[in-house]
Parts: C-alpha cells; sequence; structure tokens
C-alpha cells in the first residue's frame, strides 16, 4: 500500500524547540486511503511530529510534501485550507460555543453550499452531538467532546485527517467508541488518518500500517499486525496495558 | 430566633463599641481653624458618632438576622434605617443620610439575595425559563431604547439631566466598540482612548482648519481610528493576555504625548478651540448664525432655545450608538464575527481550522478603533474644545470597567453598566469627597456579586428550533 504516491510525505525532517532537538530526521509516508498510526512513549516526539506536519513549530530542515506540494513553509491556516484537518491534543473545542457553533467553525474553509449536507453526515456519525446541538461545547463530557472535535474537523471535508491522542483521559468504553468511529470515516468517508497515539493496541489494531517513535527518531515501522506481534512493541507498549 | 437572640445582640453590641471607640477620635473630634493667629481648636460632633454607632448596632443586627436566615426581623430593620436615612428626621450631616440610608438597603438587599439568587438559577435551569429570561432580555432591551428615545421630550429633561444622558451614551457607544476588541475578540486593549483622541482630533484639525462639517468628517474620523488601529494591531499581534494589555496602554500614552508635543499641528496643551458643532441639514443651533449659515430656528420657525443643541445631540449620539450596536450584533451572525469569538476561546484550535488569526485580529482591532473614531468626533463637535488633558489612560480604565462589568460580550451589560459608572458619580455629587468612595464601593460589590459581570450569559449566534440555518 505504501508504494501508491503517498498523500503525505514527510523526509527526514529535524524540529527543534529552541536548542533542543525533538525530531531528528524523522521520514515517514501516508497513502491515499490508509490508517497509519505513529506510536511511542511520553515525549517520544509524536505530538511535535504532528504540529510540524500543521506548521507549527516549522520544521528546521527537511520536507513536509502533501500531494507532492511542498507545505513546510506554509502557515498553518494555508495548510489546513489545502485539505488537512487537525483533531488537537486535548480536543479545543470552543467552550462557551453551542455543539451546532463548534460544528460551523469546523466549516470555516469549506463552501456553505454543502454545509447541510455535512453536518447531517456529523450528526449521523455522532447522534448524541444532534441531541446536545444546543448545548454548550464545555458542558460536554470529555467522550462528547472528543466526538465534536472529530466532528469539527470533518465539516472541512479534510483529504487528510490528523487526530492527536484521542482516546486522551477518556473511559476505555468510549475508547473504543471513539476508535470504531475513525475506522468509519477511512471505510465510509475515504478520509485518509494519520494518528498518533499512546494507545498502543487499539491504535495499532485499527491501523494499516504503524510508526514506532522513540526519542525523536523512528525506530520501527510495519504494518499495524506486525508490529502488534512485534516482540519489542509488546514489551515496551503493550504487556500490563490494554491487551 | 429564641436562644440566638441574644447571642446576635451581644455580637451586635461588640461591632457598636469596636466602632465608637474608633469612632470617637476620628469622628468625635474635629479641627477648626479658628484665625491665624490662634491657631486650630477641637470642635466636638458626639451627635454625628452617636448617630453611626447606633447606625452600625442596627445594621449589624440586622445583617446576623439576615444570614440567620430570620428575613422579617432582617427587612424591619432594614426598613427602618433606610426610612431614617430617607430622612424624615433630621441627622447631623448629609453624609449620615447616606450612610444609615446604604445601610438599610445593603440589609435589605442581603436578606433577599438568597431567595432572589436561587429563583433565578432556578429559572436558568429549566429551558422554559430560558427562553423566559431571553424574552425578558430582549423586552428589556426595546423599553430601554424607548425610554431613550422620549427622554428628551419629558418634562424633567433639564439641561443638566440631558448633559448627563449626552454622557452616558458617549460612553454606552464608546463600550459597545471597545466590547468588540475584549468581548468578541477578547483582545485586551488597555488603550482604546487612543482612537477615540484620533477621532476627536480629526474632527477638531479638519473643521477648524478646512472648514469641513461634522457629517463630512465622520467617515474620515473613523476611518483614521481604523488605520491607527491597524497600525497598533500589526506589531502586538503575537501578544496575549497581559501582555498585549501593556502595550496597547504604552500606546495610548504615546497618543497623549504626540497630541501634546506635536505643537504645530495640535496646539499642544492649550488645545483646540471654537469646533463647530454639527449641523441638521446645513442650520446651525446657535442664536445668530455665522456668516453664510442660517440657524435652526430660521430654518423652521421654531424660536431659539439653549437645549435644543443638547437635545440634537443628544439624538446624534443616540443614533450612532445603536449604528454601533446594530453592528456588533450582525457581525456575530457573520463568519468574521463567529471567527472572533472562536479566537477568543482557543486560538490554536482557530488556527487548526484554518482560520487566519492575523486578518481576524486585525479587523476587530480596526474595527473597534472605528468606533472610537466616530465617537471622538462627536465628543470633539459636542464640547467645541478639546485637549490633550481629555484622552487620558484613566477614560481607558472606565470604558474597560463599562465592558466588563457588564459581562464581557453582553451588549445590555454595557447599557447598565455605562449607567451605573457614568451615572452614579454624577448622582453621588452630594456625596461630596465620599463620591469616589462610593463608586468604588458600587463595582467592587457587582464584582462581590455577579464575578463574570452584570449580564454574563451568552446567547448563541444561531438558534435552531426558532429558525432553520439558512446556509452556514
Amino acid at each position: 500500500m505504501a508504494e501508491q504516491q503517498p498523500i503525505l510525505e514527510v523526509r527526514d525532517v529535524a524540529t527543534f524547540y529552541g536548542a533542543i532537538q525533538a525530531l531528528h530526521g524523522v521520514d515517514l509516508d501516508v497513502a491515499k486511503g490508509e490508517i497509519v498510526t505513529l506510536i511511542g512513549a511520553n515525549g517520544a516526539g509524536k505530538s511535535t511530529l504532528l504540529m510540524t506536519i500543521c506548521g507549527s513549530p516549522r520544521a528546521r530542515s527537511g520536507s513536509i510534501k502533501l500531494d507532492g506540494e511542498e507545505i513546510g513553509h506554509l502557515p498553518t491556516h494555508q495548510i489546513v485550507r489545502r485539505g488537512v484537518a487537525q483533531v488537537p491534543e486535548g480536543r479545543r473545542i470552543f467552550p462557551r460555543m453551542s455543539v451546532f457553533e463548534n460544528l460551523q467553525m469546523g466549516a470555516t474553509i469549506s463552501d456553505p453550499a454543502h454545509f447541510q449536507q455535512d453536518i447531517d453526515r456529523v450528526f449521523a456519525m455522532f447522534p448524541r452531538l444532534a441531541e446536545r446541538r444546543e448545548q454548550r461545547g464545555g458542558t460536554l463530557s470529555g467522550g462528547e467532546q472528543q466526538m465534536l472535535a472529530i466532528g469539527r474537523a470533518l465539516m472541512s471535508r479534510p483529504r487528510l485527517l490528523l487526530l492527536d491522542e484521542p482516546s486522551l483521559g477518556l473511559a476505555p468504553l468510549i475508547v473504543q467508541q471513539i476508535f470504531d468511529a475513525i475506522g468509519r470515516i477511512a471505510r465510509e468517508e475515504g478520509v485518509t488518518i494519520f494518528l498518533v497515539e499512546q494507545n498502543a493496541y487499539h491504535a495499532l489494531r485499527l491501523a494499516t500500517r504503524g510508526y514506532v517513535l522513540v526519542n525523536g527518531r523512528v525506530r520501527l515501522s510495519g504494518t499495524g499486525r506486525e508490529l502488534l506481534a512485534n516482540a519489542d512493541v509488546r514489551s515496551a507498549y503493550l504487556e500490563g496495558g490494554h491487551a | 430566633m429564641g436562644p440566638r437572640l441574644p447571642a446576635l445582640l451581644k455580637d451586635a453590641a461588640l461591632t457598636a463599641f469596636v466602632a465608637a471607640a474608633l469612632g470617637f477620635f476620628i469622628v468625635g473630634f474635629r479641627t477648626v481653624d479658628i484665625g491665624s493667629t490662634k491657631g486650630l481648636s477641637f470642635d466636638y460632633q458626639f451627635a454625628d458618632l452617636a448617630v453611626a454607632v447606633v447606625a452600625i448596632f442596627v445594621g449589624r443586627l440586622g445583617l446576623s438576622l439576615a444570614a440567620e436566615g430570620q428575613r422579617w426581623p432582617a427587612l424591619i430593620l432594614g426598613a427602618v434605617l433606610g426610612i431614617v436615612g430617607a430622612g424624615p428626621a433630621k441627622l447631623p450631616s448629609a453624609f449620615l443620610h447616606w450612610f444609615v440610608g446604604l445601610a438599610g438597603l445593603l440589609i435589605i438587599a442581603r436578606t433577599l439575595w438568597p431567595s432572589a439568587n436561587r429563583a433565578f438559577l432556578q429559572a436558568r435551569q429549566s429551558s422554559r425559563g430560558q427562553s423566559a429570561t431571553r424574552a425578558g432580555a430582549r423586552w428589556f432591551g426595546w423599553i430601554l431604547l424607548a425610554v431613550a428615545v422620549v427622554m428628551p421630550l419629558m418634562p424633567f429633561a433639564d439641561q443638566k439631566t440631558m448633559d448627563l444622558g449626552v454622557l452616558i451614551l458617549t460612553y454606552v457607544m464608546l463600550g459597545w466598540g471597545l466590547n468588540i476588541v475584549v468581548g468578541l475578540a477578547g483582545l485586551l486593549d488597555l488603550g482604546y482612548v487612543a482612537f477615540y483622541a484620533v477621532g476627536a482630533y480629526s474632527y477638531a484639525l479638519l473643521s477648524t482648519q478646512y472648514g469641513l462639517g461634522f457629517w463630512a468628517v465622520l467617515p474620515i474620523a473613523g476611518a483614521l481610528a481604523a488605520t491607527f488601529g491597524m497600525v497598533l494591531g500589526f506589531p502586538v499581534l503575537r501578544l496575549r493576555g497581559d501582555y498585549l494589555a501593556i502595550v496597547t496602554l504604552g500606546f495610548g500614552e504615546i497618543i497623549r504625548l504626540v497630541l501634546i508635543n506635536w505643537v504645530d499641528l495640535t496646539n499642544g496643551p492649550a488645545g483646540i478651540g471654537s469646533i463647530p458643532g454639527p449641523t441638521l441639514l446645513g442650520a446651525v443651533f446657535a442664536e445668530n448664525a455665522p456668516p453664510g449659515k442660517i440657524t435652526f430656528s430660521q430654518m423652521t420657525g421654531i424660536p431659539f432655545d439653549g437645549t435644543q443643541r443638547l437635545v440634537f445631540l443628544y439624538y446624534i449620539i443616540l443614533g450612532l450608538a445603536l449604528v454601533t450596536n446594530l453592528f456588533a450584533l450582525r457581525m456575530r451572525r457573520l463568519p468574521v464575527g463567529r471567527a472572533w469569538e472562536a479566537l477568543r476561546e482557543d486560538e490554536i484550535a482557530c488556527r487548526a481550522l484554518g482560520i487566519n488569526p492575523t486578518n481576524t485580529k486585525l479587523t476587530a482591532f480596526a474595527i473597534g478603533a472605528m468606533f472610537a473614531g466616530f465617537a471622538g468626533s462627536f465628543f470633539a463637535a459636542k464640547q467645541r474644545f478639546i485637549s490633550p488633558e481629555s484622552f487620558v489612560f484613566i477614560e481607558s480604565a472606565i470604558i474597560l470597567a463599562i465592558v466588563v462589568l457588564g459581562g464581557m460580550g453582553s451588549q445590555i451589560g454595557v447599557v447598565l453598566a455605562a449607567v451605573l459608572l457614568i451615572g452614579l458619580p454624577e448622582w453621588f455629587r452630594d456625596l461630596g469627597s465620599y463620591r469616589m468612595l462610593a463608586f468604588g464601593l458600587a463595582m467592587v460589590l457587582i464584582m462581590v456579586f455577579r464575578p463574570r459581570g452584570l449580564i454574563a450569559h451568552r446567547e448563541p449566534s444561531v438558534r435552531l428550533r426558532a429558525a432553520p440555518p439558512g446556509g452556514r
């Protein structure tokens, strides 16, 4: 699958926070229609890589291409306008705005003509959001907020959806629901997904392929199945964990 | 109340004793000047002290009773103090009337507060109550508007009242303008008065130097102020919160210092005088027309009256303020207005949704500044004389206080807060030097009882059941 024309192509990317280097020459590909996951421990640089793809912080060297176009130099909002939607870490919904308004904000860059169609699709995927459409975002439960963050990202009809730890702080049952929804987004909507997760078990079971990031370097890569079976991965990220 | 009453009485007596001990020297004696050769002598004010101590005893007792849930005794005590304060019996000083009366009001408010608060919370819980609150707010807005429109026609509308009305409306307009920047976009601007000054000087200079009229300059002044808003906005957009506040504060001071020091243009601290007032279809409001102009009374045949000019000014500022309000309400429903609100909530999320934060903030700054520019032009036309004195930091602080006390983002809240903050100091003039104390007390009380502002509730910009969403 990786041999197809990649929708996202990350080559030799190095990112710094001041003098501290967070990413050391990362290579990574995401092909159209894939679910690719990036797993790793706390502080391995997973979120940094995702944010670097979004242009904040910027990569100091290397190249990031979206459908062959270099996007490494663009500001975040320009990257988003090229079809990359982001579900940021910690959800970051607008707490004082209603569910409906949050979804409206998600449609900022898309054509108003298909707003109704898009919002119907989000409500069909997360019926809970439809029930609470007038409720303020900040009063939703954690799981509902995550659904809202994902729904909001889908409102822009992205080609590529970046998710940063969608399972963070959620109950196991809710985590399962969220991952089911991500799977459906990929299958039914045809959205390519790049998923950063600490919850390696769920992420690898869902993913077509996965990468393991250790101290800012890609240590391992393979299909989700291969990585789940890999002894190193099992001992580092799964044993005593969520399996 | 039985067994608790002695304890409460004892507590009140102790409070009164402390007050008496402290007040004995502070209130009981007063030094008076008895001529340059003899120096100072004492004057005794024990009657004042006695009244104050009794009021403190009764007040303390009333507050304790209210806290114990003894509503009727507390209400009676509050009413007694209120009536005494309102003054059938003459107390030794005007201040004591205020002191006793306000103490009575405070007790009554304290007694009714829990049940009023509970009723309010309950009303907000139920969705029916919610729509009732909404309808109430809307009606309240219309009633306020009706009152504002007919006010000048009322018999009690003398010159003093009209002056106050114009002043309050000016601050309502400034509050609504700043509300766009602070309330909607969440950018803390401590230098808002700078744009007010730009508008005022634009009109003053263009009218005195080039003979342009008020209505011709109004859009120019707005545009100039908006330009200054962008000039300020551009370098400070990366800053947030406290840092932004400091830089805008500095900007406000820079504008003021430029006005003082650029004497060739602004005439420096001496200010600019004989600024012409606004005209109505070319007619001026004066007893005698300047050459080439006609007066309002010549045009209409209505005899000249000094208050006509004030009434005219009143309706101009009312109109300008309403335009500001309608504009802000309309903006909230447009994508850019929603982007302002989203930016206030979470800038990072905004970026992730493809919003350009730079442009969004710049528009908020520029539009907020534009309305300050309009208000500034009006101010110059009303005062007919301006100097840098009028554009000091305290003005920015008052406008910001109006927005914050009103409840950030609430349009009606701004009106209430402007009436309180601008009106109260005027009504409290009888209090003399205690005026600002009462003003400060009012502000503290608002923040204690309504920490998120008078009207903290945020209305969604779309309501789904009422109407199907059209487009985005």
